[in-house]
């Protein structure tokens, strides 16, 4: 009996792990195959020789990315925009998320329905893009960040989890000792929500590092962000490529640099968030958990 | 003991405090509110005031209350554009067609991911699942760009044809949404995964001395756990039905596709912000938040009754 149930597991584990190897080959293989084209020559690329390993190896095209001006100075616009954007986001967060967090804080129920309802609503692209205007913050690297103000869904998430995953009697057998509200916040909610800080801290620096629509609108051409300077080189150009490719009759004839930068320049950026995320990726389950949990 | 004796603290200092007492012993507490709600207030409710533009022909030098009133006139202009009907029809089967295929794929892959038994293999595919989702929709659009194109692209090269693919109408949707799926279903586990895991062990156990198979297991332990969790999703995508993603559109968009990838956000973008036509765009705006404001409701409406999962 015993052994026939562990065969059957042994099956239905086989199954699995074959299914989920699918699935991992499907998720991966585009990222792989844009790492590999990035060290290969282009005319190998477009030619199908590069499915599995790099031809003509090169690294040509990450010379060229870190000589072009616009995507080095995109890509110093995106660290400035993401340190700053997310210590600003985090910052808001915690002073949001500690009082509302508080069950006795007059008012309570009104700040709660005050925030919630940006999350629902809201005034839309234009009537937003002329407050902005007129509080003077177009082409200014604020205006990436000031309008977005509080992000309530992730707010709701830390409050959450200052209800439920920060211990109470630490915090009343402080305000016995006669700490203050901040002198809690500080000395105790901040050091002991480290794992909701962290995750937060990362989805705030991905949605800035790959932000490229605000800065579109906001930022008047000025200091874009790597993102944007990518649109020149992956979108517009590809048209102009598809172009030549009808004149001129293949990809041999075209710069092959141009397509060298395309493959290259989504790897530098894409790479840092990716290098990221695994780090506080134990963090994710539990925080969503803390924070879903209502308490 | 402490068990008793904390929630006695808690009733007997509540009503023996007065209210004004209160709200000064917390002023620390306001201060640091003080900064988000006036960022708030700015930018998001002076926003939803401005709004009123919908109605009126805006000119910026006699501001809000200034301009003329016009009624709905620029609804009226967008309901007999020519492409008003497409706009929406193409609006709506996008997000109705994503829908239908980006709420089932989560679940089901956070079924087989929670079987997983090897903790090294199991997190290994969850780090891989997860990470199209940090990848910036400008580099996914860049990388289907190239895949998809007709002379070297990847798909065209591993099928030996060579078709232009964002020239097609017809591919449109597929490309949206299967992009959309690639980038993140895995991410969508996340929270199908925490509920998984809050599953009691002991059920299990039962479960394997009973003699079930791992896909009884499934129907009659995992699924049931994450049904609730599921219709939650569910109704919150279906509240946000006329929400499509502006970025993704707009960056595959051709003049050739226009049949099928033309929607209201991006036209609300060219009408308001590339041609400055403030009081259109944003009447045209307004009409699609009241489309999902009504649906929110109705939806609402139906959750309560179906289950008590609570939004707020």
């Amino acid at each position: 009996m015993k052994k026939s149930r562990g065969l059957s597991q042994r099956t239905s584990d086989i199954i699995l792990v074959l299914i989920t190897a699918v699935i991992l080959i499907i998720v991966a293989y585009p990222l792989y195959y844009v790492l590999i084209a990035s060290v290969s020559d282009p005319y190998d690329v477009y030619a199908g020789k590069t499915f599995l390993f790099p031809s003509g190896f090169t690294l040509d095209g990450y010379v060229a990315v870190f000589q072009d001006p616009n995507i080095v100075s995109g890509f110093l616009n995106s660290v400035k925009y993401t340190v700053i954007g997310t210590l600003f986001s985090v910052t808001m967060l915690y002073i949001t998320a500690y009082p509302m967090a508080q069950r006795d804080l007059p008012g309570r129920k009104f700040f709660s329905i005050f925030f919630l309802i940006t999350m629902y609503f809201g005034g839309g692209l234009v009537p937003t893009y002329l407050v902005v205007k007129s509080t003077g913050l177009v082409g200014s690297m604020w205006s990436l960040f000031l309008p977005g103000g509080v992000a309530v869904g992730n707010m709701i998430i830390v409050r959450n989890y200052f209800q439920n995953s920060v211990p109470k009697d630490l915090m009343e057998a402080a305000q016995i000792d006669g700490c203050s509200k901040m002198g809690i916040f500080l000395r105790i909610i901040i050091p002991l929500s480290k794992p909701i800080l962290a995750v937060m801290a990362v989805f705030s620096m991905v949605a800035y590092w790959n932000d490229w629509f605000t800065a579109l609108i906001y930022l008047g051409g000025k200091g874009s962000p790597l993102p944007l300077v990518m649109r020149n080189i992956l979108i517009k150009s590809s048209a102009s490529a598809s172009q030549a490719a009808t004149i001129s009759g293949g990809y041999a004839e075209l710069n092959k640099l141009t397509e060298l930068l395309k493959f290259c320049s989504m790897i530098v950026a894409a790479v840092p968030m990716l290098v990221i995320y695994p780090f506080v990726q134990k963090y994710f389950e539990k925080g969503f958990m803390a924070g879903a949990v209502k308490g | 003991m402490s068990q008793q004796y904390k929630p006695a603290v808690g009733v007997l200092r509540r009503p023996n405090t007065p209210l004004g007492r209160r709200i000064v012993n917390n002023w620390q507490l306001y201060l640091l509110l003080l900064i988000p709600v006036v960022l708030t207030i700015i930018y998001k409710y002076v926003p939803m005031y401005g709004i009123q533009i919908a109605f009126r022909d805006f000119k910026a030098s006699r501001g809000y209350t200034g301009s003329e009133w016009v009624g709905l006139y620029w609804f009226q202009r967008f309901f007999s554009s020519p492409t008003c009907v497409r706009m929406i029809k193409n609006t709506v089967l996008i997000s109705l067609y994503s829908l239908l295929w980006s709420f089932p794929i989560p679940i089901i892959l956070s079924l087989i991911i929670n079987q997983l038994r090897f903790r090294r293999y199991k997190r290994l595919v969850q780090t891989v699942l997860y990470a199209p989702h940090f990848i910036s929709i400008m580099v996914v659009c860049g990388m289907l760009r190239i895949f998809l194109s007709p002379s070297g692209g990847l798909i065209n090269l591993i099928f030996g044809t060579s078709i232009d693919f964002l020239t097609e109408s017809s591919a449109f949707r597929t490309i949206y949404i299967a992009s959309g799926i690639w980038q993140d279903a895995g991410w969508g586990c996340i929270i199908y995964l925490a509920t998984l895991a809050n599953v009691d062990p002991g059920l299990y156990e039962a479960a394997k001395i009973d003699g079930a198979s791992v896909f009884q297991r499934i129907k009659n332990i995992d699924l049931p756990e994450l049904l609730p969790m599921a219709i939650l999703n569910l109704i919150m995508a279906a509240g946000g039905l006329m929400n499509v993603g502006f970025e993704k559109v707009w960056l595959l968009q051709t003049d050739l596709n226009k049949a099928t990838s033309d929607v209201i956000a991006v036209y609300v973008y060219q009408q308001g912000i590339e041609n400055a036509k403030y009081s259109y765009s944003t009447a045209v705006g307004l009409f699609n938040t009241a489309v999902n404001i009504i649906l929110l409701l109705i939806v609402n409406k139906i959750a309560s009754k179906v289950s008590d999962v609570e939004f707020v």
